[in-house]
């Protein structure tokens, strides 16, 4: 220990030597879970050896169940809107030889599925689907061993079409036939029999994806959707804000109100129930004009938030790699004061960004009923087991006696709504038995009450020799967690609301190397010395977690921005720069296929107030690859900012379905471009003050990008990699570096293209 | 008791006439193709046409509704059989969540009813009350746009003749 | 006889005096094109001239909905015809490429074309003629820093003798008071009339036009109707039962909102948001002048009783309740949203007249061009019909400070679906 007077030594090596300051909790050397310890989406790792999330559930007829009926796969991803239902599926018949048609395929039920924690973080084809990509081959082997027994021939002389085991001698044995016998409730191995990408029907090809039809018709496809009988309309009614506290409430004149079945008031909670939905919308209003509310804290603004968050109580949690070795995370305990930037940095950069809203066009919706001391929760949560542990944990029943299904909602792109509606219903419905109860949140509702996407500053200190090669790159960030997943019955607000309330857990980021705030905070580039201070900021103004992408966002933006101003201080193109950093081969590549593609090349001459801008990461440092060219065109009379093309080059290993790939990334780079342009919640004395989308504007036809083109890169044999987040980050860092190239300075603060922007002076 | 025409049928309601059009067909009438996304008229997902004319159905009391005709989803195709432009989102992909989807439908049907071969400009123009965010828009133009390119208004009565 | 024939000559005489003053005024010479633009094009005085062009709004009237910033083609409605507004982008061919100082600042100041043909006066040149030289360089010199568009000006849809150009001459021996220079001066309400007077032209929409389309000097700024809206009377500011203090007025002109008192819409939605462009100074300075100008209130007629308030208060409230009360309900978080204000406050619903609420129930507020935190209204022409927005306007109006049913309701309702453009 040093002693208390000592000088403060701030360069980073001392202050890293100090291990008396700092408590190591974990080393990524060797990246590998460890058995009992709760992987990153909350589930528990039972067999670390084993591929994907057989990890987790290392059973194989938890994923393959085979009787009378027939084949039946399970999953417990769900389909948030990105198709990844249709992916695994395509898997699953690949491995087992079956057409698509020809097997059943659960995902998420608690009562059903196997539990994979949370669809999130584009873990689900690289664990998801790993899992069945091994199960089902490996179930596959075992019926086609148990039929060259029963057939009394060898293995290998038997064929597989369309489900069926085909022997050389016109023999046929449906796997139900096969499988009597075959014990498939056993443990998975740790190797599988190879496949043969080549022979592959599904996975590599564009299948249709399976939900479409029904969404394009009017199906029953959302949880909106379901009607069971008997079912009562629920809607709650909301405080102004999280800490306000109901005076008084007078709801005789509700209770009798047309269609009125009851008013619930518990606390701060406040709900109605109602046989039609018009009915329910009318007492909601007619309940939220009663009500009076007491308001008891002033929240930061819009202007103050990153002065405050720099203010807040946290926890400094410092990620260091040196020598470009494997990245180390430590709880570091000394005081935020005590360490400062490196002196005299090659360069600086510092970034804002403010609080966003995952803005679900449908807002969170749920169908609960109580019968029979069973509660049955239908919900488009991201994870429907945690969520029946905190719901199960609120009221104080068994986990075994609530059962949540997944049935879809609206996108999500992170931890919206969802769960708290969830628990609405099941609050309602367990007070209501036998009477199944929906409860829709109204707009104003989902865009107040969902989890914000957390306000944010980075400032990046880097320092290079004479000629531009990087030798030492310090980033500092600030933020509330971008994880506050439901870990507890606190975690969801109607039991933050209740009077007898439940206290959220303690926040905690999800770690490193996968990252919360600091997600992709350490550069893939080449230098020789990095480290990154994360202010984990543990009073949290207002509720954040989860938002598509998480800090790599505003990382990633200001890393990239950082590698452009280097770029052009040492007169080098930014994507040569880049490539002269970078040693992994398949990083290269996304960048040159993109540079390539989109033409880059900075001497070209544009029209006036055309620039273009280049950015690449790897998600996470483990995932997809993707690597963005673009060009906008800048109007500052019609204070306009529109990509006119973009060009994007990607890499998630073996790709599964090209279509549906493109479709992700297409996505994800106009939602992107509508962040960094034009989003940001208000937030004011009072609270979020953003409630519908006038108040919270995203970007609507005439304002997306005028062509975007994606180049994919496949790899087969290697392993599915993340895809869903990988163009949030690249986009933004992109379209900010090809601003900057048009106006001739740096955006700062995003987002940059509101209408009072200086960009348009 | 109110009386709507929708899809081809008339059909009495017991609801209140100021009750919308959107609660009067999902919650009454049990059709899921109109979807409540803002209930402010700010994003579209309850687009249907009254009239041919695309509406919000959210902010559409019934009583105004009148003997006018109103169109959801349900009136373009089934499943099995989708109509044109459901086709064209299949063919497309050109859906993400597909919450929005059906709105988005029925306003370019709207569209492609009264115009022939409309330019990239006026289908955008036209899509603009109508919010995607999941960030499929290059995919539900290039849908609008293969039926706009076969250069023939849609047929605004396609249910009624399959039925 | 004589006297006969003295007479005849007299109306010879002054015939020809009269034709000579006619062609002395209507014939103008054609002022040489320039190559180049002929002032020094500093950044200063292109920024002055955003600022000048802003606070005279060109740009509202001078863009086509799908047409490039200035290159004109916008229609405008008037009684006697369509006009189409002209490029004032430097197109050489189409625009005002050729202009020289001179030729801009001689049309400003008396609307004629740098060719010498007279301009109509739906270009508000008998406001434009008080503004400084300077300003006028300043516009000048922003306007030709802009980009260049091709647009060729669109044939007018006027009758035959107005398309016969020199009869402008007497509208403008009648309206044209040219050339007056503003005192210079600091205050606030010098510069306000300097800018509501001149650049701002803003009586040409708040003051009722004549029959031959001028304004009618006497009503000055006692309101005026624009494309079937209203235009408020600007001298009734704060003697009304709701009045309008200087801060309200510069917030309303400078972001569209003015909490106590709602919304701008219709042709005063893009007024405001180029007065956004505009320095805080102006707007305030707008307003002191405003508010120099009030009048004792008017008070609007009263209006018949009616036998069957009752029920259409009753009815009025049930479409409110289907139609409005998600974002107007009282308890409503879309109501106070960002400093918005309750409807019962909105001088659409006080006003003496219904046009601006009805147009409003008509045509919403539209999104901006590019997505911003605003105010946005759908429109319900399509939805409501007449007897609905009757009820709905006579609800509303019942809620509000002004509860008197506005006169012949039923019939403006009615004109109003007919006209509205």
């Amino acid at each position: 220990m040093k002693p208390a007077d000592a000088p403060v030594d701030k360069s980073r090596r001392a202050f890293l030597a100090g291990s008396g300051f700092m408590v190591s909790f974990a080393l990524f050397g060797s990246w590998r879970a460890l058995a009992g310890e709760t992987n990153t989406l909350g589930a528990t790792i039972l067999a670390p050896d084993l591929p994907g999330d057989l990890k987790i559930d290392p059973i194989l007829d938890s994923w393959i169940k085979i009787d009378a009926q027939g084949v039946t796969v399970c999953s417990g991803k769900v389909e948030l809107g990105t198709g990844v239902r249709t992916a695994l599926w395509q898997i699953a018949a690949d491995q087992l030889a079956m057409p698509l048609d020809k097997f059943k395929f659960v995902t998420a039920d608690t009562a059903l599925t196997p539990d994979e924690g949370y669809t999130a973080g584009s873990h689900s084809m690289a664990d998801g689907g790993t899992a069945i990509y091994h199960a089902a081959i490996q179930v596959r082997q075992m019926l086609l061993e148990a039929a060259a027994a029963k057939l009394g021939v060898p293995t290998k002389s038997l064929m597989l079409r369309d489900g069926i085991i085909l022997s050389g001698d016109g023999r046929q044995m449906t796997y139900e036939e096969a499988a009597q016998g075959v014990n498939l409730h056993q443990q998975a191995k740790s190797v599988s029999p190879q496949g043969d990408p080549s022979a592959y029907r599904y996975i590599g090809h564009s299948i249709p994806r399976v939900d479409i039809p029904a969404k394009v018709t009017g199906g029953t496809a959302y949880v909106q959707d379901l009607r069971l009988d008997g079912m009562l309309h629920a809607r709650v009614v909301r405080p102004p804000n999280a800490s306000a506290q109901l005076k008084e409430i007078d709801t005789r004149a509700i209770e009798t109100m047309r269609g009125v079945v009851k008013v619930v008031r518990d606390g701060n909670f406040l709900a109605v129930l109602a046989e039609h939905e018009w009915e329910a919308i009318q007492a909601m209003r007619a309940l939220r004009e009663r009500a009076q509310w007491q308001l008891t804290q002033t929240y930061p603004t819009n202007d103050t938030i990153h002065a405050v968050l720099k203010t807040l109580p946290e926890r400094l949690y410092v990620t260091t790699r040196e020598n470009n070795g494997p990245v180390k995370q430590v709880l570091s305990n000394a005081s935020a004061a005590s360490i400062s930037a490196p002196a005299s940095p090659t360069r600086s950069l510092a970034m804002t960004k403010q609080y966003v809203l995952h803005g679900s066009i449908g807002p969170s919706c749920a169908v609960a009923v109580f019968r029979n001391d069973m509660l049955t929760v239908w919900t488009h949560s991201q994870g429907v087991f945690p969520l029946r542990a905190g719901i199960a944990e609120l009221l104080g029943l068994p986990k075994e006696n609530v059962r949540c299904i997944h049935a879809e909602g609206a996108g999500c792109y992170g931890h919206n709504g969802a769960d708290d509606a969830a628990c609405d219903a099941a609050v309602l419905a367990y007070r209501t038995p036998n009477r199944p109860v929906r409860v829709q949140w109204m707009r104003d509702q989902e865009a107040g009450w969902e989890p914000l996407g957390p306000a944010m500053l980075t400032e990046i200190n880097a320092v290079t020799d004479a000629h531009g090669k990087l030798q030492s790159w310090h980033h500092a960030l600030w933020s509330t967690p971008h994880n506050s997943r439901i870990v507890n019955a606190g975690r969801l607000i109607p039991a933050t609301l209740l009077a007898h309330p439940a206290a959220p857990a303690s926040p905690a980021p999800i770690p490193q190397p996968e990252g919360d705030a600091d997600r992709n905070a350490v550069p893939l580039y080449r230098i020789p010395s990095v480290r990154v201070d994360m202010h984990f900021v543990t009073d949290m103004p207002f509720r954040t977690s989860a938002m598509r992408s998480l800090g790599a966002y505003i990382n990633v933006t200001t890393i990239e921005g950082m590698m452009d101003d280097l770029a052009e201080q040492f007169g080098e193109d930014p994507v040569a720069y880049r490539l002269q950093h970078l040693d992994d081969p398949r990083a290269r590549d996304v960048i040159q296929r993109a540079a390539n593609r989109f033409g880059w090349n900075l001497a070209t001459p544009l029209p006036e107030g055309h620039g273009i801008g280049f950015a690449f990461s790897q998600y996470k440092n483990l995932m997809g690859y993707c690597a963005i060219a673009l060009e906008v065109k800048l109007d500052k009379a019609a204070r306009s900012v529109r990509i006119v093309r973009v060009v994007a080059a990607v890499d998630c290993g073996q790709i599964v379905s090209p279509d549906g790939l493109t479709n992700q990334i297409e996505g994800g780079i106009v939602q992107s471009s509508s962040w960094t342009l034009y989003e940001q919640a208000l937030v004011g004395e009072n609270g979020v003050q953003s409630v519908d989308w006038s108040s919270y504007p995203i970007a609507r036809f005439p304002h997306i990008p005028a062509a975007i083109e994606v180049e994919l890169i496949d790899r087969p044999g290697a392993p599915f990699l993340g895809a869903a987040e990988i163009a949030q980050a690249p986009t933004a860092a992109a379209l900010i570096n090809a601003i900057k190239r048009v106006v001739g300075w740096r955006p700062l603060h995003l987002p940059v293209a509101r209408q009072d922007s200086p960009i348009f002076a | 008791m109110i009386n709507l025409n929708v899809n081809g049928q008339t059909q009495p309601l017991e609801v209140t006439p100021e009750t919308p059009l959107l609660y009067a067909l999902r919650d009454h009438l049990k059709l899921n193709g109109a979807k409540y996304g803002c209930g402010m008229g700010q994003c579209g997902a309850c687009t249907v046409l009254v009239d041919g004319r695309p509406v919000f159905s959210c902010l559409f009391p019934v009583s105004s509704v009148g003997t006018r005709e109103v169109r959801t989803l349900e009136s373009l195709g089934t499943t099995e059989r989708p109509g044109p432009l459901q086709q064209a989102f299949i063919d497309h992909q050109a859906v993400q969540c597909g919450y929005c989807i059906a709105g988005m439908i029925m306003r370019a049907q709207a569209l492609l009813e009264q115009v022939a071969r409309p330019t990239e400009q006026q289908i955008r123009e036209h899509m603009a009350p109508n919010l995607c965010r999941c960030g499929t828009h290059k995919r539900i133009l290039a849908a609008i746009r293969q039926v706009a390119d076969k250069g023939q208004r849609l047929n605004a009565g396609a249910l009624k003749e399959r039925a | 006889m004589k006297k006969k024939r003295k007479l005849v000559v007299a109306v010879v005489a002054a015939l020809v005096i009269g034709a000579g003053v006619l062609f002395a005024l209507a014939i103008k010479p054609s002022i040489d094109p320039v190559a180049k633009p002929n002032v020094a094009l500093t950044p200063t005085l292109i920024a002055q001239g955003a600022r000048v062009v802003a606070l005279g709004d060109c740009v509202v009237c001078h863009t086509a909905p799908d047409g490039a910033d200035y290159a004109g083609g916008l229609p405008l409605k008037t009684p006697f015809g369509i006009i189409y507004t002209t490029n004032i982008t430097p197109d050489r061919a189409t625009g005002i490429g050729t202009w020289s100082l001179e030729a801009f600042r001689r049309a400003m100041r008396q609307g004629v074309s740098r060719d010498g043909h007279l301009l109509y006066p739906a270009f508000p040149y008998i406001h434009y003629t008080k503004v400084t030289d300077h300003d006028i360089e300043a516009a000048y010199a922003f306007l030709m820093t802009r980009p260049a568009a091709y647009a060729p000006a669109r044939t007018n849809e006027l009758p035959l003798p107005l398309r016969f150009r020199p009869s402008l001459a007497f509208w403008n021996l009648l309206y044209l008071r040219e050339g007056a220079q503003p005192a210079a001066s600091d205050s606030p309400v010098d510069r306000g009339k300097y800018l509501v007077e001149g650049l701002g032209h803003c009586s040409s929409c708040h003051t009722m036009m004549g029959v031959i389309g001028g304004e009618k000097r006497r009503e000055y700024m006692q309101g005026g109707v624009v494309d079937q809206w209203s235009a408020p009377a600007l001298d009734q500011l704060a003697a009304s039962p709701h009045p309008w203090v200087a801060q309200q007025i510069a917030d309303y002109l400078s972001t569209g909102l003015a909490g106590e008192h709602g919304a701008a819409a219709g042709p005063m939605r893009p007024v405001t948001e180029n007065l956004r462009r505009v320095p805080r100074e102006d707007v305030e300075a707008i307003a002191a002048y405003l508010l120099s100008l009030q009048q004792p209130w008017r008070a609007p007629q009263s209006s018949a009783a009616l036998s069957d308030l009752a029920q259409r208060i009753d009815r009025g409230k049930q479409v409110f309740a289907g139609a409005c009360a998600e974002c107007h309900d009282d308890g409503s978080p879309m109501r106070d949203a960002m400093g918005r204000p309750a409807l019962t406050m909105s001088s659409a619903v006080m006003s003496p007249s219904p046009r601006n609420f009805v147009m409003t129930v008509h045509k919403g507020l539209a999104w901006p061009a590019q997505p911003d935190h605003t105010v946005y209204m759908p429109p319900f022409a399509d939805v409501l019909t007449d007897q609905q927005i009757a009820d709905l306007a006579t609800y509303v109006r019942s809620t509000s400070a002004q509860p008197t049913p506005w006169p012949d309701l039923d019939k403006h309702v009615a004109e109003l679906r007919e006209k509205s453009p």
